[in-house]
């Protein structure tokens, strides 16, 4: 049981204006695209711009969320970044963020890792530390520019994005409330980096079963049965989305509506976000989602886990979403200018001799 | 590759993360990058912190087609004078957009981007670049 009311006051998404097709990737491959596409579930994936990283989406997700909460940036009390993509291994990606938001200096801040689901556990954090009174908000973000080994299936999914909530406990606030989170973490090696290599490893198809859908099957009705709810009860599911195709064969194994889960998935028109996904996927719902709604957001990292949220939407939606002027969710989809294969490969620096 | 003084780069993180620039309550002048001494009113100013909204349109551009070391990869970009909604002119480049694109008089929107690296194992440098204003992106 949370022992207090805890809310997402404000959120906001950035995805990079580049996109390439899975039919680029795939003619350069040799590959048939109908069958990536059809496989996938995948028509485009979001290219981050040569002075964009995880970083940069973070401040920009962070910028529109603080700008729909309407908050004094001064009043945030912690600063999390999740992302398998920090700019740096040691200095904190949260304090470039909470130094460019206003947010310095007395607050406490830290970056998280934890594969595609980083951004979910800095929630949970958040959510524990507003719950307790320790903060009055905190800003949670999961946010990303990951790579795919030229070639490799992930290739044609690995993409850049960012997702920020701001967390408070003042249920006049809230845009949603966060009623109940579950988490179901196991050690399975299905996709792994380490530090100095540039791109990560994976175990092909044993990223399926054992890893994606165990955990965020074992999450969400480890929190059906903590909240005493069923499918039926959600009008929305986010899960985490690193094809197009998982998430719906996910809600078929549930004997979830699959059209409880298409507006919240994402990955066919900006890839898989990483870190940003489950998240982006969340703040999409939030911009067409009415009060009263409830919506079940499951996240998973490779490694492995899952982290699943009961969030109801508040009345406060309707106000903010109108007052808000800044970049919505669509915006950035919307706003596209396509790449080929030579100009992402400079983008993304996968050129030795640059 | 150029590199700056640490204490600097750190000194100016407000104003380049942020716009954190400074007003004269005595003139009512704003001012960026940051002052210590109103030009204006000289002793009689009184110089507090200000904090701009980042809005702001194209007084001038060019395209820079021969960019500085460390810029390869973005060159040829858009390098231009905007001018803030609050009225001071800066220097920065415009992302996202080409030639084409953007005309003087648009409307503008600070975003905050890498601006260089100082060698592959050395200091990210981050700041203000500027984008077309949403209303204006081009679709």
């Amino acid at each position: 049981m949370i022992s207090h009311p805890v809310g997402i006051v404000g959120y906001g998404a950035c995805v990079p204006k580049y996109r390439i097709k899975a039919d680029e990737i795939a003619r350069v491959w040799g590959e048939e695209p109908e069958r990536i596409k059809k496989g996938l579930g995948i028509l485009e994936k979001s290219v981050p711009d040569v002075d964009e990283d995880a970083a940069t989406l973070a401040v920009e997700a962070a910028r529109n969320a603080l700008a729909f909460a309407g908050i004094d940036p001064a009043s945030i009390g912690a600063v999390y970044v999740g992302s398998e993509s920090h700019p740096y291994a040691v200095k904190p990606t949260a304090t470039i963020v909470a130094e460019a938001i206003g947010a310095t200096p007395n607050l406490t801040a830290a970056d998280l890792e934890f594969a595609c689901k980083a951004g979910t556990a800095a929630i949970q954090i958040c959510m524990g530390m507003a719950a307790s009174g320790m903060i009055r908000y905190g800003l949670a973000i999961g946010s990303d520019t990951s790579q795919g080994r030229p070639g490799d299936a992930l290739e044609y999914t690995a993409s850049a994005g960012a997702a920020a909530f701001i967390i408070g406990r003042d249920k006049a606030e809230f845009v949603a409330e966060i009623e109940e989170t579950f988490s179901f973490t196991t050690d399975t090696p299905d996709f792994w980096r380490k530090q100095h290599a540039e791109f990560p490893s994976h175990g092909g198809r044993f990223t399926g079963t054992p890893a994606y859908f165990r955990h965020i099957m074992g999450a969400t009705q480890g929190l059906f049965e903590k909240t005493n709810t069923r499918a039926n009860d959600y009008d929305y599911f986010v899960f985490h989305q690193p094809n197009g195709k998982f998430p719906l064969e996910a809600a078929k194994k549930m004997g979830i509506d699959p059209e409880k889960v298409k507006p919240g998935l994402f990955t066919p028109v900006i890839g898989n976000t990483y870190s940003g996904a489950s998240p982006i996927g969340l703040c999409g719902v939030l911009d067409i989602a009415k009060p009263g709604q409830r919506i079940l957001v499951t996240s998973f990292g490779s490694g492995a886990g899952s982290d699943a949220f009961s969030i109801r939407v508040a009345e406060g939606i309707v106000e903010k979403r109108q007052a808000y002027r800044g970049w919505r969710l669509a915006d950035y989809i919307a706003n596209k200018e396509y790449v080929d294969y030579g100009v992402y490969a400079k983008h993304r620096r996968k050129l030795k001799s640059l | 590759m150029p590199s700056e003084n640490l204490a600097i780069t750190w000194r100016r993180i407000p104003e380049r993360y942020r716009l954190a620039g400074s007003y004269c309550e005595n003139c009512k002048t704003s001012y960026f990058p940051n002052r210590k001494l109103c030009p204006k009113c000289r002793r009689k100013g009184r110089l507090a912190s200000k904090q701009f909204s980042g809005r702001g349109r194209i007084y001038s551009f060019t395209e820079v087609s021969a960019g500085p070391a460390g810029f390869e990869l973005e060159t040829p970009y858009l390098l231009a004078i905007v001018e803030l909604e609050e009225g001071p002119r800066l220097t920065a480049q415009i992302v996202g957009a080409t030639e084409k694109d953007a005309k003087i008089g648009d409307e503008v929107e600070m975003v905050f981007r890498r601006i260089m690296e100082d060698s592959p194992e050395g200091l990210i440098h981050y700041g203000y670049k500027f984008r077309l204003a949403k209303r204006c992106a081009p679709k």
